[in-house]
């Protein structure tokens, strides 16, 4: 019946949504940042464990769409083990790919890929990058504990 | 039987007969805003292509036929809603804007320091977030009338809430998020025996159920012309006469003026001094030939075809195990506010979209409500005379897919 959607709810999301990955509190985590969606209500803690610029750990907790939560949980499998500056540049890459027509180096995006369907849905574009946008936040601005899209 | 012919009421909205994603498109989002019949349509382009130019104080025959189309809508209104006189009619933008002004000219001119707004839980932001303005401006305070479970108002709790501080009563006719249809007769009773006013928000209840302010006895109206299968942008406050003519004027400008110099200045008469400046003149003709479209159907018929159509959906829905309905006041209108277990109101909204149904799914501006039933959104499909029984089989049909792909 859903056919038409295929390109949006890839098995993945559906994978990550029923399991999302890192889905725990890390505590006394080094970072602390609060996304919040008013506009859907989606709503989710990141927890990050940086030790010398690396991302030795990271969690997240809350509750969001299935698109938010896959989107969620592969980023926290995609960044642990990296350095700071690594996941910047996988979050340009990551806007680019859901916003813009803009060349996105598909190899360094890897499973993230799945997400790429929500450009032809522009009212689903923030449940993909919110997470993507506390993370930045998380990196950019020590001592900031919450952002909200919109 | 009912009295209302759907195939015949589906065939004068132009907009229904499309295809979204190859589908026929099933609308249900009408809560939210309604669609145009064809003879709301042509009185706007007409307007546009045959009889407009500015109104009021025009010697030319433009000016005058659409002072006339105009003017024609007032009292088409002030006849949908009963009231004693054309004054008491303002056109304002909508819902949001006949809120605004009664906070600002009404209550900024009567309420004072430590003054109490009473308001309910179940409240659309259009009726929160000005009263919580007046607050700031004048220090006055909000007081909140809580609800049961089943989304009815605690009326024993509303009654204890009036005290001498007590100077307006603000609540919705019919809940956006919930369908509830509030006890406001009863409401009005016990504010009127402490002399306080009421405001009723009717954007949901005026295209749904016959209005009468003076039976109400309220003392003021609101509703919105987009949600009445008339033009956005357009609306209407009602207002007692005594109390209209008390108020300050909302807004300065032209058209509100008898006279005007440096020194001084003289308002309008009701309804002009709170229409300033040139209004939405094809809108509001717009306005008048919705409310000739529904009372050509009749109000009490398009309720009772309504009712049968909720009644239906939620028997329909009840047996999908994993989906709980959000609101199930005795006296409901046809809103069907839900949660499916495990799946976000945003995926239902787009899965849905792409087999041709359109929902809402969000706060639906009326975000204490969420946190009540704590839920961070529902999915609300709300009907209207067009829809039918097969689009409700349709869309029972797609949430039993839905749970099972999510599965
Ligand atoms: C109960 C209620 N009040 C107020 C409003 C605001 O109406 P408008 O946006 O047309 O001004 C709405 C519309 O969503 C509503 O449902």
């Amino acid at each position: 019946m859903f056919e038409d959607l295929r390109d949006l709810y890839q098995e993945v999301i559906f994978d990550h949504n029923r399991n999302p990955r890192n889905f725990r509190v890390i505590e006394n985590a080094s970072r602390a940042v609060e996304g919040f969606n008013p506009l859907c209500g989606d709503r989710l803690t990141l927890y990050l464990n940086i030790v010398a610029g690396v991302i030795e750990d990271v969690s997240f907790q809350g509750s969001g769409c299935a698109i938010s939560t896959a989107s969620v949980s592969l980023m926290t499998e995609i960044i642990k083990g990296k350095t700071e500056s690594e996941a910047e540049a996988l979050f340009t890459q990551f806007h680019r790919m859901t916003t813009t027509e803009g060349e996105v180096d598909l190899e360094a995006v890897g499973k993230l890929a799945v997400l790429a369907g929500v450009k032809d849905y522009p009212a689903r574009v923030k449940c993909a990058t919110l997470a993507w946008h506390t993370l930045d936040t998380a990196l950019k601005n020590e001592g900031q504990t919450s952002i909200s899209t919109e | 039987m009912s009295a209302v012919d759907v195939a015949r009421i589906r065939n004068d909205f132009p907009i229904l007969t499309q295809k979204i994603r190859e589908k026929p498109l099933i609308y249900l989002d009408n809560a939210a805003s309604s669609q145009k019949p064809v003879s709301v349509i042509d009185a706007i382009s007409n307007n546009y292509r045959l009889d407009y130019a500015n109104i009021h104080r025009g010697v030319h025959t433009l000016s005058q036929r659409s002072t006339d189309g105009f003017e024609g809508a007032r009292e088409k209104v002030r006849a949908f809603l009963n009231a004693e006189s054309v004054k008491e009619i303002i056109f304002v933008r909508g819902a949001t804007e006949g809120i605004n002004l009664i906070a600002q000219s009404y209550g900024r001119s009567t309420l004072g320091q430590d003054d109490e707004i009473i308001i309910t839980t179940m409240e659309h932001h259009a009726n929160i977030v000005p009263w919580q303005m007046l607050c700031e401006q004048t220090g006055a305070r909000l007081r909140v009338v809580p609800m049961t479970e089943r989304g009815e108002l605690i009326l024993d709790d509303y009654a204890a809430l009036f005290n001498s501080k007590t100077r307006l009563v603000s609540v919705a006719h019919m809940s956006n998020a919930l369908g509830t249809i509030n006890p406001i007769a009863k409401m009005i009773k016990t504010a009127h025996s402490h002399n306080v006013p009421v405001v009723l928000d009717g954007a949901q209840a005026a295209p749904h159920m016959i209005t009468d302010v003076r039976a109400l006895d309220c003392d003021f109206y609101v509703f919105s012309g987009h949600k009445l299968y008339g033009p956005a942008g357009i609306g209407v406050l009602y207002g007692k006469q005594a109390l209209l003519e008390s108020m300050p004027p909302y807004q300065g400008g032209g058209d509100m003026i008898r006279k005007v110099s440096f020194q001084e200045t003289e308002y309008n008469d009701l309804p002009y001094k709170f229409e300033a400046g040139t209004p939405a003149i094809a809108d509001v003709i717009g306005l008048g030939a919705a409310i000739d479209y529904v009372t050509g159907i009749g109000l009490d018929n398009i309720a009772a075809y309504e009712d049968d159509l909720l009644r239906y959906a939620m028997e329909q829905v009840n047996h999908i195990p994993e989906l709980r309905v959000i609101g199930e006041a005795a006296q409901k209108g046809a809103i069907l506010s839900f949660v499916l277990e495990g799946i976000h109101p945003h995926d239902i909204g787009t899965l849905l979209d792409s087999v041709g149904i359109a929902i809402r799914a969000g706060h639906h501006c009326a975000m204490p409500v969420m946190d009540f039933y704590q839920v961070p959104a529902t999915a609300r499909a709300s009907f209207a005379m067009y829809n039918t029984e097969q689009e409700i089989d349709t869309l029972v049909s797609a949430l039993k897919e839905l749970i099972k792909v999510f599965r």
